[in-house]
């Protein structure tokens, strides 16, 4: 008897071992990437990378300023076009066809699109936009962007709107105000920052996504802010650069990847607090 | 505009325009959200169109030789030989090499957080494993390619083929000469990425067991790791394969983390330390310069990734639902 429960104890500790092992395991690997990515990117980190445009082959200055900027518009216009029509799907699953076979299918499809490989849906673009439109352009990446957008918004949508009381509903109807209205001026209302952290995730999701841009959007070395020509983005240079033989090169490779990986913490920090600030209530 | 008040004043032609425009609104809005709802439905109708038109003529000049021929020679004229067998091989072997460190070290993690952890630790390490499911995977295919990938070959690789060079069977598997290119690397920068997206699902799922099951089994007098068995695991083992499958869906697909790094070798060889592909390497360091039935055998690879994943990414959501149907009773 005393033996067996020695036993027991021993192979709870072994396994209580191995968890924190399997933590430290993870937490090392883990860190060590944020490590490297500190060290390196922040090395070269100057003015230059935000004013200067990516250099030509073999040259020693340069930055990365149509990248960012070529990124920050194709995000903003992805998660513009893709939000609305996220926001209005989840709407309608939430409020509308709760209970109706519609909803069941679109559930289900959008959470197989919310998984899907991003390169399958490169491709979509590619032969949906670009193939038509006879060339690759920031508008082809924009829209890239917002095929990943849209699922992400749909199913925080609609989880919102499904937390908001139904007596809130009842209430604003029993006042004679109409079902569009109900949902418009009570249901988003209440459940307005679940909606704003939805659309912070869903920017922090693309704004890194480099394989659906890789032949959509493509590439340019020079600063252009027209959608209907190829646009340089911070993903798809980093992607050049990294395995380019310049060591100037890889340098703003790294330095690009400390900024997209600031930029998509830096939404995620700001989703996290809206979040934790709304429960408390 | 502003809803007209319903005072004495209002003629009844007045209230008719208001309740009127209120159903104009009404239904406007109705059918935008249905409509939209009907765009998500259309968009993989349309993924599967686009991908099934943009590959057809690879369809038609390979048919279903495609899927067992071993060679890749979009140079060879007059017509081009190409098969998705090298590439195909790559995918399932990176992806389960991946899950086999994975899994087990993610599910530890989770079972870590959730009932060993002191409570002072169980929120910060819990929300710095979420950030880092958030970083871009073309930082972890960074990373792999240039600090990974340069410490395992020269450290790791040759020790383990030395150990096993004796030994049938495993001195296949880890043939020689270690090479910054393989699908080992590959699968380790995976299984690194989507290591933090098996935690925080299983951590989740974990967290739906009620307190009450797991308190009674410890007034029985069950040490942690018997609850953990006996209690917490068969309570959600849905949940948790249903995320593993998510995440296998996640490895199947992934592309940057691993294109740096796998060598794009259209060779199929026994050893996991050689260079190889997986099918969204190939598509995306060959697309580009790609034309003609080249250019559609890889959209073919592109459909063929979408329809493994789809079975992958639907059987996990059902396992998912039914643990959702559980807690539901």
């Amino acid at each position: 008897m005393n033996s067996l429960y020695v036993a027991r104890a021993r192979k709870d500790k072994i396994v209580r071992f191995l968890c924190l092992s399997a933590a430290a395991f993870g937490l090392i690997w883990l860190g060590l990437i944020l490590f490297t990515l500190i060290s390196k990117g922040f090395a070269g980190l100057s003015w230059a990378v935000f004013t200067e445009m990516t250099p030509p082959p073999g040259s020693k200055t340069g930055g990365l300023a149509n990248a960012i900027m070529g990124s920050i518009m194709m995000t903003l216009i992805g998660v513009g076009v893709g939000t609305p029509i996220g926001m209005l799907a989840g709407t309608y699953l939430a409020e509308y066809g709760r209970h109706e076979k519609l909803s069941f299918y679109v559930r289900f499809i959008n959470d197989i699109l919310l998984s899907a490989p991003s390169i399958v849906i490169g491709l979509f673009v590619y032969g949906a936009v670009v193939v038509p439109m006879g060339g690759f352009s920031g508008f082809a990446g924009s829209l890239a962007l917002a095929v990943i957008v849209i699922p992400v918004v749909v199913r925080t949508t609609e989880d919102m709107l499904l937390l908001v009381p139904n007596q809130l509903r009842e209430a604003a109807a029993a006042l004679g105000l109409p079902r569009s209205l109900v949902i418009r001026r009570i249901a988003y209302t209440a459940a307005r920052t679940g909606l704003i952290t939805g659309i912070l995730l869903a920017t922090a999701r693309v704004a890194g996504e480099t394989a659906p841009l890789l032949f959509t959007a493509l590439s340019n070395q020079f600063w252009n802010v027209n959608l209907m020509k190829t646009m340089a983005n911070l993903p798809v240079t980093i992607n050049n650069f990294v395995q380019s033989p310049y060591e100037y090169w890889r340098q703003l490779a790294w330095t690009g990847a400390l900024l997209i990986t600031l930029a998509v913490l830096a939404l995620n920090v700001i989703a996290r607090l809206l979040g934790t600030e709304r429960k408390p209530k | 505009m502003s809803v007209p008040a319903t005072t004495d004043r209002t003629t009844p032609l007045d209230r008719a325009r208001a309740l009127a425009a209120f159903k104009l609104g009404d239904r406007t809005f109705y059918w935008l959200t249905r409509l939209s709802a009907l765009i998500v439905l259309c968009l993989l109708g349309g993924i599967i169109i686009s991908l099934i038109i943009g590959a057809w003529p690879a369809i038609k000049t390979f048919g279903l030789d495609f899927l067992v021929t071993r060679r890749w020679a979009p140079q060879l004229s007059p017509s081009p030989v190409l098969g998705a067998l090298g590439p195909l091989y790559g995918t399932v072997v990176t992806s389960l090499i991946a899950m086999l460190i994975a899994v087990p070290v993610g599910i530890g993690i989770a079972i870590f957080l959730t009932e060993f952890c002191p409570p002072m630790l169980r929120r910060p390490v819990g929300v710095a494993i979420e950030l880092l499911a958030g970083i871009p995977s073309i930082i972890y295919g960074m990373w792999g390619f240039f600090v990974l990938a340069p410490f395992m070959t020269e450290h790791f690789m040759p020790a383990v083929i030395a150990t096993f060079a004796h030994v049938p069977v495993l001195n296949v598997i880890f043939a020689g000469p270690p090479s910054y290119l393989s699908l080992f690397n590959a699968a380790l920068v995976l299984a690194i990425m989507i290591l933090p997206f098996i935690t925080a699902i299983s951590r989740d799922v974990f967290q739906t067991v009620p307190p009450m099951l797991k308190e009674s089994a410890y007034g029985l007098g069950c040490t942690t790791w018997e609850v953990v068995k006996n209690v917490v695991i068969p309570f959600t083992r849905a949940g948790v394969i249903g995320g593993i499958m998510l995440a296998l869906g996640r490895a199947l697909g992934e592309t940057m983390a691993v294109t740096f790094i796998i060598g794009n070798s259209f060779q199929i060889s026994g050893s996991i330390f050689s260079p190889g592909t997986t099918i969204s390497a190939a598509i995306a360091s060959e697309f580009a310069e790609a034309s003609g039935v080249h250019m559609s055998a890889l959209i073919l690879l592109g459909l063929l990734l979408f329809v493994l994943t789809f079975f992958v990414l639907a059987a996990a959501r059902l396992m998912l639902a039914r643990l959702q149907r559980q807690q539901g009773k």
